[in-house]
């Protein structure tokens, strides 16, 4: 088999059990690297209806292969904000139309416009594979640059939101260099919840600064029963560069990052806070 | 197989199911039109409509339409066709590489939003990248087109009528770039490449490589078999189309080999051996290290100097003194269509169709690297994707030309985008420092300067570049006092060659953004200050020429309302800040022959047929030369039909240069233009001011009586003309002596910039708000097709401030190297001012340089302005943006001159003497 592109899941896990096929989504990770065409096995998931959508059910479920096109149209809670202002970002819109969650995710690109959001949400990942179906933190999934918890033989099947983190209003903050197309040289995604004026509840994470994007637990410590007009205040720049260790690149040094995530966990949670 | 409807139809195709879309499309069902720009998703040139979406179908597996529907260029919708009427009258396609990939992504903006606003028109189109227009007049051609308005501009085409560009049917509809033709069965020519910057190498057993199938044959420096060094400028000739070990830049080509088409090419595992050897990376280490070249001892291609007057003495009896560095960074030409071509023979001559700024060029330099005859050459240029400069030296010409003389095949090529951001010429990264004085009035007494620019490991425009920033660096200011030299240096980088200016936005950067300080010491308006010291007619120049027609003054009171009102509004807003810089350009070659020769004749049928080989790379030379011929004939545009560029049938009109087209090959075209009118007067024995008709063959001329001409029974001659005439022009320049005086060009052309930003400061990033750019044109041939020039240079100008920074090895491919998208260009107020010269066709000055030159430094100028931050090196990214800010709270060091500030510039690491 060199490409075969299977109609249902249990298909495809077939396909994959042996370990030494790659999972096709979206293709925009993996045509970049190839030559005239792309060298397999290929098991190309495009075909799987039941990988794609987003339904309700006990939490937020988002198929593998879900677009970032159908998550920016699709209606869902502000807590998920900000998943859709990156869903408008990634890429143009020809790589939105194109690509999806999951490939964004086991692409694992320390700047993966998708993970910041997702962390903030407490998401999971539900992984498949012809042995079973297992389910890990996105924390967990993400292992460093280009590495994840996926066995050769698993498909991440959906991204699991839990009814829980489905509170609250988000936002997102990308910055780079130019406005379209541009790969981060850091991002933040702020996630809160108000009751009575107060913060009850804060996901901040952020991405590009760290070998894998991040939550902020001491910065969410602060937020958390502060009143709304002096959140912000609360944020301190060390609670932010903590957790964090940027490197220099040709898109900034560590130095700037380093300032420039306080600043934009401060943007973030302010427009989070409406 | 693979079912699917293309463009309405159903076909069927047999391809890998896992074969790129862009691949199947172009290579196995003949869709040209979708470009390729970069595989992987980083342009959009290559967008199709998959079921309505736009997806880039370089990351689309072929298999993944089956059963769907597929809209390329080459299709037609409600949508497609109002678009493209309305990218045509607006100027929205200059070189056509990324117009498919806009109208596509437009047309699926339109099926979702009829009538999009600027904003939607901006987000929906982000994804595709276009390097000519600035993009401006592609999103009012979007809202146009959703709003039903797709009328063109009205006129004959007289000079002066901003027609849409001749060739711009073609554009919209997927025009034919370098790879979108070949022969029948032309080999497949992928070449081999040093991955080092510089490193000794060998070349193994090639026997069970090349006995693979598919494999054709290889070729290596010893295949070469005449002379395998070339420069753009012969005595420098340095650069082998092959190299013979060692390599000294990363990219360089070490071997070629020749595939047979349909067969997998796989260069990977060609049997070479690698000896990384140490690199000279900076000037600073090359001018000690050992020599790249022999007999260019300290790695010294060339010094170029200007001394006038006594710059030294000047300074020391000024009034104010400003003293400064400015460093900028190898610059891409990211042109969207990579290098690609074909070639043939038909007879015993070698045809090479490729991309290119200079057929005449490549076809010498390729006949000597082939070991030739002239004669035995013919260039035909294709459409051309963007150049920029880069496009003027061959790349792959004598590589085709190699493999198909070796061969008897046909063969092509095209360079991946890695390739072509690797192996092609780059702007100089400059580093430069000086100081500039000016009395009490704030009129400049003098100025020091020196420059070193790193040429990279061949000449390639080295000398030129050399040669034109001590000539510029004054800016077109009254400079009686003035020193300047600029070295170019080589180096084991990439070779710096021609990017739009040659070298002089680098000396503006430095010169325009230290004006701004000294203006400030002076206590005069920055704008005041430039006025203050404008060249006006009659002054002499840094190389004491005394200037006619000199629009600076023009230009710059034409900003000052603009100035004025930018001023107030900026007043007490955080982060707000106005900068102005202005920019002159010596149109044509510096101080040497370059001549233009038009051919114009009538067929027996009543065309009037213009053998125009001035190549357009999107510039509009197509046009801008017809009206101009036209005009001069005295019949209409639409009776014109183009011949060429073609080494064989277009008689030499120069390269795409240097701003000189419209100028030079303007003159050249004039003057065959009135010759041939003058033949029919006199054929007519009517006097100048008879009016010429043409009715098919029917010519007619009015002089008080009718006279006429069938020119049907005329007999033609070789061409096919019945009467014609030919005409060159070359620019009346003089040599500049060993103090650079002279007078280096015939025709200069002005402008100047202002730029409004606003800066965050807590994160360094700038926005910019407005640009209103006054250039002097000094005739406005076509005025659409000038503001659409100033919008393009305008946002080159934008990257090389803000984001553009070429690192061999790390940024090779546009996602990592940025160029401005949609949204990083702010509206353009475009003022043409016409201050017409006496040498230039109807007036007309070079616009294509100059656009560019102003911006940066206006950039600059305005974060200084809203900040107080100093940027020393560009590009501005927010990093540096903000360590520039954050150094404002440390104290000022005085570095000791009298009159001299700017402590951390003087610091600066990274300049010598």
């Amino acid at each position: 088999m060199d490409y075969a592109r299977p109609e249902t899941l249990t298909e495809a896990l077939r396909l994959m059990a042996g370990g030494g096929a790659r999972a096709l989504g979206g293709g925009t990770d993996l045509y970049p690297g190839a030559a005239a065409r792309l060298g397999g096995p290929v098991v190309d998931l495009a075909g799987i209806g039941e990988l794609r959508g987003i339904t309700r059910n006990g939490g937020q479920r988002i198929g593998g292969l879900t677009s970032w096109t159908a998550i920016a149209a699709a209606v869902l809670p502000d807590a998920c904000r900000a998943l859709q202002q990156a869903a408008r970002q990634v890429g143009g819109r020809q790589v939105q139309n194109a690509g999806t969650i999951g490939g964004n995710l086991c692409n694992a690109s320390p700047a993966a416009d998708g993970v910041p959001p997702l962390l903030a949400l407490d998401a999971q990942v539900e992984l498949v594979s012809a042995s079973g179906t297992r389910r890990l933190e996105l924390a967990d999934f993400l292992l460093g640059p280009r590495r994840t918890a996926l066995r050769p033989d698993e498909v991440l099947a959906a991204v699991l939101i839990p009814e829980t983190a489905l509170r609250g209003r988000s936002s997102f903050v990308k910055l780079g260099a130019r406005s379209h197309l541009v790969i981060s040289i850091a991002m933040v995604a702020a996630r809160v919840e108000i009751d009575r004026g107060r913060v009850v509840g804060a996901a901040v994470a952020v991405g590009a600064c760290s070998p894998v994007a991040v939550r902020l637990p001491a910065v969410e410590a602060a937020l958390t029963g502060a009143p709304v007009a002096q959140a912000v205040g609360r944020i301190r720049d060390t609670d932010v560069t903590g957790p964090l260790s940027p490197i220099d690149d040709v898109r900034a040094t560590a130095k700037y990052r380093r300032e420039a995530a306080a600043e934009l966990v401060r943007r973030a949670v302010a427009e989070a806070l409406g | 197989m693979i079912r699917f409807r293309l463009n309405g139809a159903e076909v069927a195709v047999e391809a890998p199911p896992t074969e790129r879309l862009s691949e199947t499309l172009r290579e196995r069902l003949g869709k040209v039109g979708t470009k390729v720009g970069c595989d992987a998703g980083d342009c959009g040139a290559c967008t199709v409509l998959l079921d309505g979406a736009a997806v880039c179908a370089c990351l689309t597996p072929a298999a993944r339409v089956a059963g769907r529907s597929v809209t390329t260029v080459e299709g037609e919708t409600r949508e497609l066709t109002r678009l493209r009427a309305s990218f045509h009258a607006h100027g929205a396609a200059q070189c056509g590489i990324c117009t498919p990939g806009m109208l596509l992504t437009a047309a699926d903006l339109l099926t979702r939003v009829a009538r999009p606003s600027q904003a939607e028109v901006e987000s929906a189109l982000g994804g595709v990248l276009c390097r000519c227009t600035g993009y401006r007049s592609i999103i009012a051609a979007v809202v146009a087109a959703g709003q039903g308005d797709v009328s063109a501009a009205q006129g004959v085409g007289a000079v002066g009528d901003p027609i849409p560009r001749l060739d711009g049917a073609a554009k919209v509809a997927g025009d034919r770039f370098g790879a979108d033709d070949w022969p029948e069965g032309a080999l497949i020519v992928r070449a081999v490449r040093s991955p080092h910057p510089h490193a000794a190498f060998q070349i193994g057993d090639l026997t069970a490589f090349r006995a693979r199938p598919g494999v054709a044959a290889i070729f290596t420096a010893a295949d070469i078999p005449g002379r395998n060094a070339f420069s753009v400028i012969p005595p420098f000739a340095d650069q082998p189309a092959i190299a013979a070990s060692p390599a000294r830049f990363r990219g360089e080509c070490v071997a070629l080999i020749a595939f047979e088409p349909g067969v997998e090419q796989e260069p990977d595992d060609f049997p070479i051996t690698w000896t990384p050897l140490v690199p000279l990376a900076t000037p600073e280490e090359a001018e000690t290290g050992e020599a790249l070249h022999a007999g260019r001892p300290g790695n010294l291609l060339i010094e170029g100097r200007i001394i006038k007057g006594d710059a030294a003495t000047a300074l020391a009896t000024s009034d104010h003194v400003v003293e400064g560095t400015m460093t900028t960074a190898f610059v891409e030409h990211a042109y969207i269509e990579p290098e690609a071509g074909s070639a043939w023979m038909e007879g015993d001559t070698l045809v090479i169709r490729a991309c290119t700024q200079a057929p005449g060029m490549d076809r010498e330099d390729t006949a000597a690297i082939l070991g030739l005859p002239l004669e035995q050459v013919r260039i035909i240029p294709s459409a051309t994707g963007g150049g920029f400069g880069s496009k003027l030296d061959i790349s792959l010409q004598p590589l085709l030309g190699l493999v198909t003389l070796k061969t008897g095949r046909a063969c092509r090529m095209t360079y991946s985008r890695q390739e072509s951001m690797t192996s092609t010429t780059k702007r100089h990264p400059a580093e430069m420092r000086g100081r500039i004085g000016c009395d009490a009035e704030g009129r400049i007494t003098g100025m020091e300067f020196e420059g070193r620019f790193n040429t990279g490991a061949y000449s390639s425009w080295g000398p030129t570049v050399a040669n034109r920033v001590p000539v510029h660096v004054s800016g077109p200011y009254l400079t009686p006092h003035i020193t300047a030299r600029a070295r170019a240096i080589h180096t084991h980088g990439p070779v710096s060659g021609a990017f739009r200016g040659f070298g002089v936005p680098q000396g503006a950067l430095w010169q325009e953004t230290l004006y701004d300080r000294l203006a400030d010491k002076a206590g005069i308006d920055r704008l005041e200050f430039r006025l203050r010291n404008a060249l006006r007619d009659g002054e002499p120049s840094a190389t004491g020429q005394v200037l006619r027609a000199v629009g600076i003054h023009d230009c710059l009171s034409a900003l000052k309302p603009h100035w004025t009102r930018a001023l107030a509004e900026a007043a007490g807003q955080p982060g707000r800040g106005v900068g102005v810089a202005s920019c002159w350009y010596g149109c044509g070659n510096t101080a040497l022959p370059n001549p233009s020769t038009i051919r114009i004749g009538l067929s027996p049928a009543g065309e009037i047929v213009l053998h125009q080989g001035a190549t357009d790379i999107g510039q509009g030379s197509n046009t801008v030369i017809a009206q101009i011929a036209a005009e001069a004939l005295g019949l209409p545009l639409v009776a014109v039909r183009l011949v060429g560029p073609d080494t064989a049938l277009t008689p030499d009109a120069g390269k795409t240069s240097a701003s000189r087209q419209t100028y030079v090959t303007g003159r050249a075209a004039k003057a065959a233009a009135e010759a041939l009118r003058a033949e029919i007067l006199r054929r007519a024995n009517a006097g100048d001011g008879a009016t010429l008709s043409l009715d098919g063959a029917t010519l007619t001329i009015r002089d008080g009586s009718a006279t006429r001409i069938d020119l049907s029974t005329l007999p033609p001659d070789a061409h096919g003309h019945v009467l014609v005439a030919e005409a060159t022009y070359d620019p009346p320049t003089s040599p500049l002596d060993a103090k650079g005086q002279g007078a280096p060009y015939a025709v200069y052309g002005y402008g100047a910039q202002m730029v409004e930003v606003v800066v965050d400061p807590a994160l360094g990033t700038v926005r910019l708000l407005k640009i209103t750019a006054a250039h002097d044109v000094g005739r406005a041939i076509n005025p659409m097709l000038a503001r659409g020039q100033i919008e393009g240079g305008i946002a080159q100008g934008i990257g090389m401030a803000l984001m553009e920074e070429y690192l061999p090895g790390r940024t090779e491919n546009l996602h990592d190297y940025l160029i401005p998208t949609f949204g990083d260009v702010p509206p353009i107020e475009s003022l043409l001012i016409e201050v017409p010269d006496p040498e230039g066709p109807y007036g007309a000055k070079g616009l294509g340089e100059h656009v560019l030159i102003p911006t940066a430094p206006a950039i600059l100028n305005a974060i200084r302005h809203a900040t107080g931050a100093e940027i020393t090196r560009v590009p501005a990214l927010p990093h540096r943006i903000r360590e520039a800010l954050q150094g404002l709270s440390l104290p000022q060091i005085s570095s000791g001159g009298a009159g001299v500030e700017n402590p951390r510039s003087a610091a600066r690491p990274g300049c010598d003497a």
